[in-house]
C-alpha cells in the first residue's frame, strides 16, 4: 500500500470512528468531546499498526442488492428453525436426531464462507462446528432426509451473492 | 393521534412479550435436553428469535431517534458475535474429543485432521 493510500485510510477511519462515537455519546460537552477525539486517536493509530504488521486487509467481493435480498431469505429461515426447534422442546416426547456430518461449500472468498457458516449457526437446530478446506462439519438436533438439501439451498444462495470468483 | 400512539404501544409490547417467551423456552431447553451438544440448539433461540424481536419491541417503543440507532447498531454486532461465540464453544468441545450421540441408523462424519491451524505468513 502507497503512503497515499495509507493516509486516505487513517482518515476515512477516524471519520467512521468519530461519526460513530458522536452518534452514541449524544452528549456534546468539551470534556467528552476531547476523550471522544483522544480514543478516536488512539485506536486510529492502533489500526495503522496493525496494518504496518500483518498487511492483509479484508476483501470484500459480495453484491450489495443480493447480499441484503439474501439477509431477507435468512430472516425468513431465522423464523422458520426456531419454530421448529421450539416444537421439538415443548414437545412432551423430544423428538431428538443428533447427528454430525459434512456439508459441501461451494463459495470462494472468507467472507462468503463466514456468512454460510454463521447463518447454519443462527438458524437454530444447526451448528458448524468445523471448517475444513470445501466443507463445514455440522450439528443438526433433529436431523431428517431434508436437511443436506436444505443446507445445499442456502449454500447456493450464499454462492450467488459473491461478486466474483476469487 | 391517540389510537397511532395505542397501536405503537401494543406492537412494541406484543414483539417484547414474544421475544421474553423465546428467552423462556431456549431457558427450558437448557434444562431438558440429554446433553452438552443439544443444549447448545436451546441456547440459540435465545441468540436468535429472542434477540431479534426484543430489539425490534424496544425500537418500536422508541420510535425513531437516537435510541434507535444504538439499538441497531448493538443489534447487529450481537448478529455477528452470537454464532461467533456459539461456533467456539462447538469447537472447542470438538477439539477436546466430546462427540455428539448419534441418532438411530445415523452415523457420524470424522473431521479431516485435528491439527491446529497453520501458522499465517508473517510480513517481513
Amino acid at each position: 500500500m502507497s503512503r497515499g493510500e495509507e493516509r486516505v485510510k487513517i482518515i476515512a477511519n477516524a471519520l467512521v470512528l468519530g461519526g460513530l462515537w458522536l452518534l452514541l455519546s449524544g452528549i456534546y460537552e468539551p470534556l467528552l468531546l476531547a476523550f471522544g477525539a483522544g480514543s478516536v486517536a488512539v485506536v486510529v493509530a492502533l489500526m495503522a499498526r496493525m496494518d504496518r504488521v500483518d498487511g492483509a486487509a479484508p476483501e470484500w467481493h459480495l453484491k450489495p442488492l443480493a447480499f441484503a435480498a439474501y439477509l431477507v431469505w435468512l430472516l425468513k429461515e431465522i423464523a422458520r428453525a426456531n419454530w421448529a426447534v421450539t416444537k421439538v422442546i415443548l414437545a412432551p416426547h423430544m423428538r431428538l436426531r443428533q447427528h454430525l456430518f459434512a456439508v459441501p461449500v461451494t463459495s470462494r472468498s472468507d467472507l462468503a464462507q463466514v456468512t454460510f457458516a454463521n447463518s447454519i449457526t443462527l438458524t437454530p437446530g444447526t451448528i458448524t462446528i468445523e471448517t475444513e478446506p470445501g466443507r463445514f462439519l455440522v450439528h443438526a438436533l433433529s436431523y431428517d432426509d431434508a436437511t443436506p438439501g436444505e443446507l445445499a439451498d442456502m449454500d447456493a444462495r450464499v454462492a450467488a451473492t459473491e461478486s466474483r470468483r476469487a | 393521534m391517540n389510537w397511532l400512539a395505542n397501536a405503537q404501544e401494543i406492537l412494541a409490547w406484543g414483539l417484547i412479550l414474544s421475544g421474553s417467551a423465546f428467552l423462556l423456552i431456549g431457558a427450558f431447553g437448557i434444562v431438558r435436553l440429554p446433553d452438552f451438544w443439544a443444549r447448545l440448539h436451546a441456547a440459540s433461540i435465545p441468540d436468535s428469535a429472542g434477540m431479534i424481536l426484543l430489539f425490534l419491541g424496544m425500537a418500536v417503543h422508541a420510535g425513531f431517534g437516537l435510541v434507535t440507532v444504538k439499538l441497531v447498531i448493538i443489534g447487529l454486532f450481537l448478529f455477528l458475535t452470537g454464532p461467533t461465540s456459539t461456533h467456539a464453544t462447538a469447537n472447542a468441545a470438538l477439539v477436546s474429543g466430546l462427540r455428539p450421540r448419534e441418532g438411530e441408523g445415523l452415523e457420524a462424519d470424522e473431521p479431516l485432521e485435528l491439527a491446529p491451524d497453520p501458522q499465517p505468513e508473517r510480513a517481513p
